[in-house]
């Protein structure tokens, strides 16, 4: 459990507020006690034949005590249980600051569903114990400390026997809710494969009925849904014990209070407002028992989500800032230089580059070109420092990658990835997501060059259309152009584009390819391509073929050599004769 | 390339929300509850035996007050030691029995609940298999796996605990009464006269609670869309340097749903604490006006106790409810979106008498065939053509000139506006469905692969493929040479989506799929995707073989696969434009040319 004290520094940011609130819990019990002993009182009182004067007096004290206890209670909640929303604030913002600097490789290796997963349940299971969990324990061991101090006070005798049955309770609510627990997530299980067969089911309902599937699916889905039900009924077996077990170990208290208490009366040991005054005792410890077995297994459950969101805060940032990092370099200008570079994206895993040396100019255009799956995505992730090589070294300006300050690398590369990621914002604040200042004049510009004015101005909205789920879906070529508008926006003085007009047609190619050569007149440049004619007028072109450049050279140059490049471009030449004699 | 644009992020609006989920209307609506009961009725008997249980438990609660009073008063104040201990052991039998009883009661009724749900989802789930396309363009998937998930679960509440709940507290009350009264109706009149206070809070506070609830839904449903997003799309934050910032929004977003939980801390703050002022409230009264009585001679003291307890009795019941009522409220909006869904009849019915096809042969005509998926604007004008036994006939057309609709109506997925649709000569509409398509395998552009291992993905579980048939299938299209180097071979599993397989692999697997099926029709809508050289001559193979001898229709996007068929139909904007050879069309210099330009071109370049 030494892993719940991690959680220690969020109580002592709201120390103050808690410690009220422990205040208000002891004002509010010690007033509570105070209205079985008023009862008692009034009830010997009436044995005595008092005056009804004094029996309305109590009855005023004993509403009025409630209502001090009443809001001293809803103190309690204003200050704990407000404090457990604060400290759930902090976890989750503790949370997201850590995801933000976890590396690439983690995001790769990890899904999306699995960090959620620990987002939402994990750190749910963790309030409940800095919240409801903290403030029933002190509430528990208050009350139980007064409630049973003052028993012991009037009978100790009486209070030992009707009290024994307590433990018992508090005993079987821990190991009740322990075991619904774990049928609770067997439930949990079965709900979610019931969902994915269904949502398989529906997304793939062309098939199935083309098939003529649909009986069997049916089936499928019923044997799902009759294990659900099982399921379930297994943790009513055990859950309908609750309520019996409840009633049987309460009610027993209550019996052995009239039983031994009654028997005490008739000897004169006690009075009958003395039985009245433990009745309600009684009833003010049995919440406090349940909550007993119910926090402890709050805290394990806290305990075990502790532990899976402590494999996320241990996780190794690979890519940071180090020693090594020259904070005085504000700017670069572009020059990239790979020195026997090898990269491999595990140690048990081939190497994907080796040594790799290589000089891009500042101001040139470098063009890769290769089959899936030689390198060229891994090798312009380096130089954004996605990833850090495995060996060898990057320059920039003559520097060495690694003592460019993160932000300030980044900040001077304009990256199209492969992928294309839009946020559901809207076009502009996709487009700018860079930029710092909103400028009208920079979006226009950069949705010029990528050719996605022209489309943007048949939206009703222009600029301000959402995008995804809530506003409209854009075509692939549009995504595209919207990241390669979103990269110029920067300023980039290293402009990289990873196969980004796979989706955008020919002719809206060459005219956004005219636009850049204005564009990238003074920036470096570089185009992984699988079409030749987007690559044929670069200042380098290397062909990537098992993690080292085969060939290099330009396009002409490449053509005489014969090799690779020269077969992807003979067999354009071959398509175009092909077309000829059609 | 695939596109990420995901979650919903910055800008909240509440038009997001889809209207249909955030309607809570009345918490009782005859109508519907007349409707849900019918799905009690298979299990009347349980019904009938838990009332009389629930009678009997609340019964048993009940009395044990009064028995605490005959204890006081009888035994007690008169010194009776036996007395006290039999009625002592009286109290311990009644809570022994209820106890039991109380025991079956929970399982049955929970039982019954189970049943229902069970009957309704797969009931709602079967309904859902016979709609037509058309439900499914409209209906986005994650809404009806809604409407069968967790639409029926929220009816689970109703069934297993509100219903019965509802009865046992109404008979806990009604018990209650009779005792009350029974010993001192003056006493019981003053002691109730808080009620109206508690059902005053408890209906305000339901109200309130309910809304800023709905206020901390909204708020986490904006966070984890926020995260999933932004996870998703880490690299770009990483890569723009957004960190600080996206920082600072997660903070905003994070603190709005800190507040809206803090809101909703108001109302538990205020109303637990009421419940507790209004129930020592009682208790003084009772004090009070008992009390005087006691006094004055004309009520005993162990009245005093028993009153004491049963107002703490009669609480409960009344303070839950308000939970009750939202359970009734969230079942009755949950029902009402689940029989809408039942009473939907977007279904293609199968004519009353069907032909039946013998001996088919694979003949299909199109015959001035028009459709139109929303009205009148036509999507196919006036289409007509034929394939005959065994011919291979390719669609070729830019995105949009209508060529899925046309393997969508035969597949009878849609049912035409005009003309008609042949297959040996006989309208398909006159044929039932299911024996239509058990002669049509039909291949999707985007493979569609369920859960499950590779062979249960070939053969989609018809136990009549054999396991011989499935490798055979997979032997012809080249598929068996990947999967027998899995290390579970043919039952390998799937995962979602069949992440783990690579996009050529996935096709062939479908490929295999429509050939186990052994059809005498194939619609193929090749895949786009691009995939490496070595896999490409594999696909091209296998459609080789696929299509040899078989009557097909092909969406062709490959040069291959147009050179090979006999026919090839140009479709443009909804009309056929040319039909053709590849070399007779090509000559033309039409849109074919340009198509094949623009389409085919390219793509054997890598």
């Amino acid at each position: 459990m030494n892993r719940l004290f991690t959680l220690n520094k969020y109580f002592k940011r709201n120390k103050g507020r808690l410690s009220l609130g422990v205040l208000f819990i002891l004002i509010s019990d010690f007033t509570q006690v105070f209205i079985p002993l008023m009862l008692k009182d009034s009830i010997d009182a009436l044995q005595a034949n008092a005056s009804s004067d004094l029996i309305i007096r109590y009855a005023i004290i004993i509403f009025a005590l409630a209502v001090v206890s009443g809001f001293f209670r809803y103190m309690i909640r204003q200050t704990i249980i407000v404090v457990s929303r604060k400290i759930e604030f902090d976890l989750r913002q503790d949370f997201w600051t850590h995801l933000l600097k976890l590396s690439h490789r983690y995001f790769q290796n990890t899904s999306t569903g699995n960090i959620m997963a620990h987002a939402t349940n994990d750190i749910a299971a963790v309030r409940m114990y800095v919240g409801p969990a903290v403030m029933y324990s002190i509430d528990t061991a208050i009350k139980f400390l007064i409630v049973i101090t003052i028993m012991l006070s009037i009978n100790p005798t009486l209070t030992a026997i009707i009290l024994l049955p307590l433990p018992i309770l508090s005993f079987f609510v821990y190991k009740l809710s322990k075991k619904i627990h774990k049928k609770f997530t067997l439930i949990q299980e079965t709900f979610s494969d019931i969902t994915t067969m269904a949502q398989e089911n529906f997304s793939g309902i062309r098939i199935i009925k083309s098939y003529v599937r649909e009986a069997f699916e049916i089936e499928k889905f019923a044997k799902e849904s009759s294990e659900y039900r099982k399921r379930n009924m297994d943790k009513i077996k055990i859950q309908a014990f609750f309520m019996p077990l409840l009633f049987l170990i309460t009610g027993t208290s209550i019996i052995l209070l009239i039983l031994i208490g009654g028997n005490m009366v008739i000897d004169n040991q006690l009075t009958l407002g003395d039985i009245a005054a433990f009745l309600f005792f009684l009833g003010m410890l049995i919440w406090p028992t349940i909550a007993f077995g119910w926090v402890a297994n709050i805290v394990q459950q806290a305990d075990a989500s502790l532990k899976r969101l402590h494999t996320i805060y241990d996780e190794k940032i690979e890519v940071k800032e180090s020693k090594e990092t020259d904070k005085s370099i504000e700017e670069i200008e572009g020059s990239i230089k790979f020195e026997k570079v090898s990269f491999k994206y595990g140690d048990e895993l081939p190497d994907i580059l080796t040594n790799v040396t290589l000089e891009i100019p500042k101001g040139s255009t470098l063009a890769i070109v290769g089959h899936t799956g030689v390198g060229k995505t891994s090798m312009i992730n380096l130089v954004s420092r996605l990833f850090d090589v495995t060996s060898g070294n990057i320059f920039i300006d003559g520097k060495n990658i690694k003592s460019i300050p993160l932000n300030v690398l980044r900040k001077n590369i304009g990256m199209v990835p492969q992928e294309t990621f839009l946020f559901s914002d809207t076009l502009e604040n996709n487009i700018l997501y860079g930029v710092e200042n909103k400028n009208k004049e920079l979006l226009n510009k950069v949705a010029n060059i990528s050719q996605l004015d022209k489309d943007v101005n048949q939206f009703s909205e222009k600029y301000n259309t959402v995008l995804g789920e809530r506003g409209i879906t854009l075509s692939g070529g549009q995504k595209q152009r919207t990241s390669i508008a979103r990269a110029l926006a920067i300023n980039p003085k290293i402009l990289i584009l990873d196969d980004s007009f796979s989706a955008v047609d020919t002719k809206t190619e060459e005219e956004i390819l005219i636009k850049l050569k204005e564009f990238m007149k003074d920036r470096t440049s570089i185009i992984i391509s699988h079409r030749i004619s987007t690559v044929k007028d670069a200042d380098n072109i290397i062909v990537l073929d098992n993690g080292v450049i085969a060939e290099q050279g330009k396009h002409n140059e490449l053509i005489d050599v014969g090799g690779i490049y020269y077969d992807i471009h003979y067999k354009q030449l071959l398509e175009d004769e092909l077309q000829r004699e059609g | 390339m695939s596109c990420n644009v995901r979650g919903s992020g910055g800008n909240n609006s509440a038009k997001s929300q889809n209207p249909d989920d955030e309607i809570l209307g009345k918490a009782y609506d005859s109508k519907l509850m007349k409707r849900l009961l019918s799905y009690v009725k298979p299990y009347k008997k349980y019904v009938v035996a838990a009332i009389f249980v629930n009678i009997v438990v609340a019964a048993l609660g009940a009395i044990r007050p009064y028995l605490t009073k005959i204890a006081i008063d009888d035994y007690i104040v008169n010194s009776n030691y036996d007395g006290l201990v039999t009625i002592s052991a009286i109290l311990f039998g009644t809570l022994i029995f209820q106890a039991i009883a109380q025991y079956f009661l929970t399982y049955y009724t929970q039982l019954m609940g189970q049943n229902i749900i069970y009957d309704l989802r797969v009931k709602l789930f079967a309904h859902v298999q016979k709609l037509a396309l058309k439900y499914f363009d409209k209906t986005p998937i994650g809404r009806i796996v809604t409407r069968v998930t967790n639409d029926v679960e929220s009816l689970n509440e109703l069934f297993a605990s509100g219903i019965v709940m509802i009865f046992s507290d109404i008979f806990i009350i009604i018990w209650i009464l009779i005792f009350m009264f029974a010993m001192e109706w003056e006493l019981t009149l003053v002691s109730l006269s808080v009620l109206p206070f508690l059902i005053y809070a408890t209906f305000l506070f339901r109200r309130k609670v309910r809304e800023s609830y709905r206020d901390v839904r909204f708020q986490l449903a904006r966070l984890n869309s926020y995260m999933q997003e932004h996870i998703t799309g880490m690299s770009i934050i990483q890569l723009f340097s957004k960190e600080k910032k996206e920082k600072t929004n997660f903070a905003e977003i994070n603190d709005a749903h800190k507040i809206a939980n803090i809101n909703s801390i108001f109302y538990f703050a205020v109303f637990f604490p009421i419940v507790e002022m209004l129930s020592s409230g009682a208790v003084a009264l009772i004090i009070w006006y008992g009390g005087g009585n006691v006094i004055q001679g004309t009520m005993t003291i162990g009245v005093l106790f028993a009153f004491i307890q049963y107002t703490e009795m009669f609480f409960r019941p009344i303070r839950d409810l308000s939970e009750k009522y939202n359970i009734m409220q969230t079942a009755m909006a949950s029902s009402e979106r689940i029989f809408k869904l039942l009473d939907n009849d977007t279904i293609i019915e199968n004519p009353t008498s069907p032909k039946a096809i013998n001996n088919f042969t694979g003949n299909v005509d199109f015959k001035n065939v028009w459709f139109a998926y929303n009205k009148e604007e036509y999507v196919l004008k006036d289409i007509s053509f034929s394939v005959n036994t065994g011919e291979t006939v390719a669609i070729v057309g830019a995105t949009g000139a209508g060529k899925s609709s046309i393997i969508n109506l035969l597949n009878r997925f849609y049912d035409v506006n005009k003309g008609s649709i042949l297959v040996d000569g006989i309208d398909i509409r006159d044929i039932s469905k299911e024996d239509l398509r058990n002669h049509i395998s039909i291949v999707l552009q985007d493979v569609f692969l369920f859960s499950g291992t590779i062979a249960s993905n070939i053969n989609l579980g018809d136990s009549s493929i054999t396991e011989e048939q499935i490798i055979n299938a997979s032997k012809t299209v080249g598929a068996h040479g990947f999967i027998s180097k899995l290390p579970e071979k043919y039952n390998a599993v799937v995962k979602e989506k069949g992440a783990t397989l690579s996009v050529g692999q996935k096709q062939l697997i479908s490929f295999a799929r429509a050939l186990a099926f052994n059809p005498q029709i194939l619609i193929l809508d090749e895949a786009t995707s691009s995939v490496d050289t070595e896999t490409e001559i594999l696909i091209q193979k296998a459609i080789e073989k696929l299509l040899k001898g078989r009557t097909s229709i092909v969406i062709a996007h490959r040069l291959s696969t147009i050179q090979n068929s006999d026919k090839i139909i140009v479709l443009h904007k909804g009309e056929i434009k040319e039909v053709g050879t590849h070399q007779q069309l090509l000559s033309k210099k039409g849109i074919y040319f340009k198509l094949y330009q623009l389409q085919y071109k390219d793509q054997e370049v890598k």
